[in-house]
Order: structure tokens, then sequence, then C-alpha cells
């Protein structure tokens, strides 16, 4: 009953803890405005909002299935939330509801589609990804006559909304958003999920056998769509986010997002093919990804420069995943 | 010998147009080994399908302890006690050893929404477990997947008898393992037969068979073409009927050279 410390290599998030420190110390060698409290919380702010979702991400990939629907899911949630109470002039917690329910009807129905036909997750959220990115663009259109939403910020809940959603304090002269504390708070709650509840389990079967996960009598179908609704969830919390941040929004934004949540998730170690992953992994995936976005421009040099840098991230933490898994698991 | 555990009469099934099974009866006694013997795509795994849940019948009957059922899932089939040992060993390979025993009957403590896994307890129960089945893993903290094929079997079994099993099918165990992890695995079946379990052992070999077994039963095409109690048959037979029987003589005698 002993554990060898090879075997620690064999964990999900060890790579990616190796690439954060070494991106890490490599910024702050080269670029002089990286190194200060102020900088960091801005990393953080903007790792976690990708962070949020792509914990989702994590476990839904984990539990054998994929979201291409996670990005722009985000941008309905605050487009229903802000052109409804817009539209007929109610108070915002009713469209922030309403929203809600709207995402966790997409996330069910994109869970129940998958298990109901079979068809590959990738497929199905393909489908609802086009549905949701042409209906964000067509409404907002309808409603607004133009491609963004109208300012909110007038209407009655806003004050309480954004205190909710899109707060942020000051400590020493430094500013901390909330959604970095709800982004540690979600980890740390996946992280629980995962390894210690029963739920938890079931996720990693469902992703790795579920063919005997059903055999031994894990509830896969329930499981699977839960993940996905996990994932609208955590969208439609982060679509507040954005919309009482900023009061308005672009109804095109979100897409592609969907692949930087993937890209957090296995360069945080997640098996593609399910089964294999933690959510401490995927939340240092984030942090890399905030890392270099804003590490680029704080060394001066042309941010285009990003998607390529993200790329050769991709490649490399897989590769490493997978020597570190083969070499600890021997 | 009383009520048999599990009672198969004129059992069927097809997938589509293809008629996998045909008239199939059979019974599964506590304390005893029944062995289904048969050729590749005899349907020897539709049969046990059939039986731990995973495909309901088409035709004929199912009866549990006399009550007759049609399974819906393998839930149902596990309620009832039958617990099913698949061919590509039911396990999720990454996961690791104590959390494969335990996967769908895992052990909870605290209320909704905090109830966490005893985990502490499910890891010293998995050893003890195994070591009371005579399996000796090192380190129960490993991917299952890493384990020998032999060592899977065992912590299948293990887990089966554990959970209060009352039947034990197990589709071809010992089909991909070398000779002394077949002989690890058909002292499992004994020793979850001496505890009072029936067993449906699948195999295509008549002699890991005649081993343990107490009443056999040889599929040929989806129809049986034995069903012998131990006593009414030896292992010539039983080795002749599963190489072919007729078809052998017929076989031996069309190759047969002037000596
Ligand atoms: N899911 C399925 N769909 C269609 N045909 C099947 C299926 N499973 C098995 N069969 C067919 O049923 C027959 C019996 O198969 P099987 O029960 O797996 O045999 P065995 O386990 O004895 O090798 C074979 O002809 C096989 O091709
Ligand atoms: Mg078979």
């Amino acid at each position: 009953m002993t554990r060898s410390p090879v075997r620690l290599l064999a964990r999900p998030e060890v790579g990616a803890l190796v690439a954060a420190l070494a991106i890490f110390a490599f910024f702050l060698a080269v670029a002089p405005a990286f190194r200060s409290t102020g900088a960091l919380f801005t990393v953080l702010y903007q790792a976690s909002t990708i962070g949020i979702v792509a914990v989702g991400v994590g476990l839904l990939m984990i539990g054998g299935e994929f979201d291409l629907s996670a990005g722009v899911v985000v941008t309905t949630a605050g487009l229903v939330n802000s052109l409804f109470c817009w539209w007929f002039g109610v108070n915002l917690w009713v469209g922030a509801l309403l929203s809600l329910l709207v995402c966790l009807a997409i996330g069910f129905l994109n869970g129940w589609l998958v298990m109901r036909t079979g068809i590959p997750s990738f497929l199905i959220t393909l489908g609802t990804f086009f549905v949701l990115q042409g209906v964000n663009l067509g409404v907002t259109k309808l409603v607004t006559g133009s491609v963004a939403s109208a300012n909110i910020a007038d209407i009655d809940g806003f004050r309480s909304l954004q205190a909710v959603f899109a707060g942020n304090f000051g400590i020493g002269g430094v500013t901390v958003w909330t959604t970095v504390l709800f982004w540690v708070l979600f980890v740390a709650v996946a992280a629980w999920i995962l390894h210690r509840t029963r739920p938890g389990n079931w996720i990693y079967a469902v992703g790795g056998a579920p063919e005997s996960a059903r055999a031994v009598g894990v509830p896969v179908v329930r499981t699977k769509i839960m993940l996905f609704m996990s994932v609208s969830f955590l969208g439609w919390f982060v679509g507040m986010h954005t919309l009482y941040r900023f009061n308005t929004l672009q109804a095109g934004n979100g897409v592609g997002n969907e692949f930087i949540y993937i890209i957090a998730a296995v360069v945080g170690g997640t098996l593609l093919t399910g089964g294999f992953g933690n959510a401490i992994g995927v939340a240092f995936g984030a942090f890399i990804f905030g890392m270099t976005n804003l590490g680029i421009v704080y060394a001066g040099w042309d941010p285009n420069w990003f998607k390529a840098f993200l790329g050769v991230m991709l490649l490399l933490a897989v590769s490493v995943n997978l020597y570190a898994r083969k070499w600890g698991s021997r | 010998m009383g009520v048999p555990v599990i009672e198969l009469a004129g059992v069927g099934k097809s997938y589509g147009p293809i008629s996998a099974l045909r008239d199939v009866s059979l019974t599964v006694d506590a304390g005893s080994v029944t062995c289904v013997l048969g050729d590749n795509g005899a349907g020897k795994s539709t049969l046990i399908k059939i039986m731990s849940g995973l495909h309901p019948h088409s035709e004929g009957t199912l009866t549990v302890d006399g009550t007759a059922r049609v399974f819906g899932s393998p839930r149902e089939a596990l309620d009832l006690g039958i617990a099913t040992v698949y061919q590509d060993l039911a396990v999720a390979p990454l996961m690791e050893v104590w959390r494969n025993f335990f996967l769908g009957s895992e052990l909870t403590g605290g209320r909704f929404p905090f109830a966490g896994l005893r985990i502490k307890e499910m890891r010293r129960i998995t050893d003890a477990a195994l070591r009371d089945m005579g399996i000796e893993i090192d380190d129960i903290d490993r991917p299952i997947g890493t384990l020998s094929g032999g060592q899977r079997q065992g912590v299948a079994i293990a887990r089966a008898v554990h959970f209060g099993a009352r039947v034990l099918i197990l589709d071809e165990p010992t089909a991909a393992l070398g000779v002394k992890q077949s002989g690890a695995v058909l002292k499992q079946i004994a020793a979850a037969r001496d505890r009072g379990l029936g067993v449906v052992f699948i195999t295509h070999n008549p002699h890991h068979a005649y081993l343990v077994g107490d009443h056999f039963v040889v599929l040929k095409l989806g129809a049986a073409v034995l069903d012998a109690r131990r006593a009414e048959v030896t292992l010539e037979e039983l080795t002749l009927q599963m190489s072919g029987g007729d078809e052998l003589q017929s076989l031996s005698e069309e190759l047969s050279r002037p000596s």
C-alpha cells in the first residue's frame, strides 16, 4: 500500500505545474512590467474568466465528452438576460434567472442528444455551437437593430447583480476581482467532487470505460448529462460576469473560446479520450493561458504572436504529459 | 438441492436478422459450477449478457428464484445478486484498484450534498477482500490497467464475492491467460463455489471446464448440443464435442491416409 515517488509524475497536473513555473520565470525575466503584485492579479483575473468554464469543460472531458458550444453559451447567457430585460423593461434579476434556466436547458439538451442518439458529442455540440452563434447575432439584431446589446446600467437590479458577478476590491493598492475567488471556489468544489464523492468516481468511469461503468451499475446517462449542465452553468456564470462588468455585449463574442477551454484542460493533463485528469491541472492550464496572454503584452511584443505561442504550448504540454504518464505508470 | 437460483428455458436471442441463440435451457444452482462451452461465435457471450441484464432475451423464459424476469438493465440483475465478470474485464483501466473495486457501490458518509467517500475504509476493505481470495497485489493505488490479466480477473471475482453475489458469471476468464494465471483463476472459481455461490463459467477450454465444472452445456451456432452433469460425461467426450464432434469424425475419414 505504498506510493512510489515516480508515480507522482503520472499525476495529471505535474506537467502543467512545471510549465506554469517555467513560463512564469520566463516572463519575470523578459518583461519588467510583469514583476508586480498588480500584474499577478491581472493575470489571475484573465485566467479566471477562462478558468471558470474550463474547469467544467475539464470535468466533461474526463467524463469522455466535448462541448464546442461552451464559448458561445457565455454570450448567449448574457444576451438572454440583457435583451429580455431591456425589451420588456423588467428587473434584471428576472432575466438572470431566466438566463440560468436557458443555459441549463442548453446543457441538458446537449447531453440528452448525445446520449440519446449516440452521435459523438463533438458533432452534437458543433451543431449547438452554430445554432447559438446564429441565434445570438440574429436575435440581437432583431431586438436592438445592431450586433451589440443595449446598455443596461439603468435597469433595476443592476447594482446588486454587478456586486455579485462583477465585484472587485482593493488590497494594498492592488485590485482583486471576485471572479478570481469564485474561480478558486469552483476549482475546489470540482476537485472535491472528483476525488471525494460518488459522482466523481462515476465521472472517471464513464469517461474511461462507459460500458464497464454501466455494467457495474453506474448511471452513465445521468452522469454525462449533469456534466454538460455543469459546463453551461459555469458558462452562465461567466456570461453574467461579462454582462455586468461591461453593461453591453457584442453578440459575436465567445466564438473560439471553446478551444481555449479545451486547451486549458489538455495542458492541465486531461486525457482527450477521457478517464484521466483533475481540476487543479485545468486551473494551471488556465493560469498558463492568462500568463502568456498578458505576458506577451507586458514584454512589449506584438500580441498577434499569442496564438502561435498557445499552439506550441499545447503541443509541448501534450507530449510532456504523455511521457510523464508513461514513465510514472510503468 | 432446492430451487435453482437461475433457470433458463427455451431462451433465444436475435440481433435483428441474426439469430445468435436458440432454445437454450440451463440451470444455475447455489454452490455449483455450470460450464458453458463453445467455439467462437457459438453464442456464449450472448447467453451471459441475457443473464446479466445487458440485453433482454427475445424468446423463452428466465426465472430467478422461481420468478420469471426480463432484465432491463445490469442494475436489475445485480440487485438480485447476479454479478458478471466480462471477457473485456469491466474495469476503468486508469482508475485505482480500490476505486474499481467499489465502482458503482461506493461507500459514503455524511449527508447530501456533503456525502464524501469513505476512502480509508474502502482501501482497507479492498485490501482485505483481495487477500481473502488469495490475490496478491502490492499496491491497491495502482491504476487497475497496469495489473496482469489474472490479477484483474481476481479483483473482479473478489469484488463480486464481497458485494454478496449469489451468482457469479465469468466470460472466458482464462482465455487470455497463461497456465499459471489460469490456475489461479480456477482456484478463485472453486473458492467462490465453496462460499455457496452459483458460478457460470464460460470457456472454450474443456480441460479448464472439467477441472471445476459440475454441469456442462456445449453451444454450437447458438444451440445447445450437449447438456450433461459431471457424472454423465467424460473429459474425452467433452473435448470431442468441443472440437467439432461428428464433424471431426467425418473430417478424420476425409483426411485419412492409407497406413
Ligand atoms: N451486438 C451484436 N449485434 C449483432 N450480432 C451480434 C452481436 N453480438 C454478437 N453477435 C453475433 O452473435 C453470434 C454469437 O456471438 P457471441 O455470443 O459473442 O459468441 P461467443 O461469445 O460464443 O464467441 C455471433 O455470430 C456474433 O457475430
Ligand atoms: Mg465471447
